[in-house]
């Protein structure tokens, strides 16, 4: 995989936009929560958006492959325009991970299952293929041992990284990450950030809520701060942590710092 | 064989086969009304939380209908009514088609308080993965309602076993009819009463004690489901 990938690289260019998300407005209801949002992921990159709770980062995400209905905006994957008509819905999905705060492993399907299920279903790969496929992505994220572990079974930790698997198998041009490790115990957020690093590492493309300062050091790209339905400033993490535009990005990663810590 | 005599009462055996005949028929109506209701309640549950429109009324309206009027009168309708449209059906088939369609509503809603108990994370995450909405209700949703579902839907099932004695209105011969022609040509009410209602006992523990295995079974390893153990 790690192969195709430097060869995808190079033949594509590594400045490829991966993701480009233009004006993207949503409202619920009376709520504007997204007011005009717009920001490009190019191939290898990793941001991480940041913002105090109710901002839309969720919203946003989850509008990326229309999961949720943007109002107004566009979006584009590679050269296919998600926001388009007649656009393959299913396939644009099948084409992005999604890792959610709370998991979302199906609760009656073995970690392999759980893995194993979007090749079966979605991307119809035979059996055996599917099988091989989901243990070298349960072995990427250090699990090959509880392949046949329900998620009951399961430690947080452990259940997240058998998600990150899940989304690895469909074999993704971008992963979108909903606070990964916010749901976990403070002792179980390494692991899977670890995993996340070493993803980042290897060239995954990446777009990840976090309020991890520590992984966004470490693996961050761009950091984006988002406030009120709009990306107050972006920039580098040390920029944006050492010269902030705006009082209000500095104010609030003061208090993500404090809370957090610096080591994630 | 003899008759045999206790405390005062009087069983005869040469009633048992034609009360073993009754019990066949019991069977078999229950077993194809739960077996229709089954079909029918999973279709009407998804339609009813996932419809849109004419769909989601029509299941509502459905569901309403049989459960806000008597299995009796739907009993009737189905066997007198019916004809006056043409359509004339055996009366082991119109029972076996009011108990269904009566079922069905019911099983329904069991099955609909199922899927809307499952978070709603799990259609997320399925959706996210590229699944369209059957693959999702099919392959994630439903495997797990289904099971969630078990313990009111074994109700149902024993209440269905029991109510399938209304099929006598219509002249079906089963466990309760076989058991009242023989007392009425007998004149021994009690005695063939208390063997019908022993039999009945025995066929809803044998009933029980199945689907509790079958709860067993299908319990997904490390989900609260084990029998007095704290959550
Ligand atoms: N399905 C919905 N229906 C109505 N309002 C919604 C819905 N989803 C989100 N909202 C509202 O939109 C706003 C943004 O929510 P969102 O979950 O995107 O924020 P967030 O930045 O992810 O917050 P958090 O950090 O708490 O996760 C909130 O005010 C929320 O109440
Ligand atoms: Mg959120």
């Amino acid at each position: 995989m790690e192969r195709e990938r430097d060869t995808d690289t190079s033949r594509r260019g590594p400045d490829e936009v991966v993701l480009r998300v233009e004006d993207l407005h949503k409202r619920y209801g009376r709520e504007e929560v997204l007011k005009g949002v717009s920001f490009e992921v190019r191939r290898g990159e990793t941001k991480v958006i940041v913002g105090p709770s109710g901002t839309g980062k969720s919203t946003l995400l989850r509008c990326i492959t229309r999961l949720t209905e943007p109002d107004r905006g566009r979006i584009w994957l590679g050269d296919v325009e998600v926001t388009g008509r007649g656009v393959d819905l299913n396939r644009v999905r099948a084409s992005v991970g999604f890792v959610f705060q709370d998991f979302n492993l199906f609760t009656h399907l073995t970690a392999l299952d759980n893995v194993r299920i979007g090749l079966l279903k979605v991307k119809k790969l035979p059996k055996d293929e599917a099988t091989e496929i989901a243990r070298k992505q349960l072995e990427h994220v250090g699990l090959a041992h509880k392949a046949d572990a329900y998620p009951a079974e399961l430690s947080g930790g452990q259940q997240q990284r058998v998600a990150i698997a899940r989304a690895l198998a469909m074999e993704p041009k971008l992963i979108l990450f909903d606070e990964p490790t916010s749901a976990l115990d403070p002792e179980l957020t390494g692991e899977v950030l670890d995993v996340m690093v070493a993803l980042a590492k290897e060239g995954m493309t990446m777009v990840v809520v976090s309020h991890e300062i520590g992984f966004a050091r470490a693996a961050a790209d761009e950091l984006i701060f988002m406030e009120g339905g709009v990306i107050v400033e972006q920039g580098p993490p040390d920029q944006l942590f050492r010269q902030p535009k705006y009082p209000r990005t500095a104010e609030f990663l003061r208090k993500i710092t404090a809370l957090y810590g610096e080591t994630g | 064989m003899d008759k045999i005599e206790l405390g005062g009462l009087v069983f005869d055996p040469a009633w048992l086969p034609k009360l073993g005949q009754g019990l066949v028929v019991t069977l078999e109506i229950t077993g194809l009304c739960i077996a229709l209701g089954i079909v029918l309640g999973l279709i009407l549950a998804v339609l009813r939380v996932y419809g849109r429109g004419p769909l989601y009324w029509l299941s509502s309206l459905y569901v309403q209908f049989f459960r806000g009027t008597p299995l009796l009168v739907q009993l009737l309708m189905v066997y007198y009514g019916l004809p006056s449209w043409g359509i004339v059906l055996s009366p082991f088939v119109s029972g076996v088609i009011a108990l269904g369609l009566n079922t069905a509503a019911y099983q329904a809603e069991y099955f609909r308080g199922a899927i809307q108990s499952i978070p709603r994370g799990q259609m997320l995450a399925a959706r996210s993965m590229g699944m369209t909405r059957a693959q999702a209700i099919r392959y994630v949703i439903l495997p797990q309602a289904l099971r969630l579902v078990i313990p009111p839907w074994s109700n149902e099932l024993i209440l269905m076993l029991k109510y399938s004695s209304i099929v006598y209105m219509v002249t079906v011969i089963d466990l309760m009819g076989a058991a009242r022609t023989i007392a009425a040509r007998t004149f021994r009410y009690f005695e063939v009463f208390i063997l019908v209602a022993l039999i009945y006992l025995a066929l809803v523990f044998l009933l029980s004690w199945l689907l509790r295995r079958l709860e067993e079974r299908v319990r997904v390893p490390g989900l609260g489901m084990e029998r007095g153990a704290p959550h």
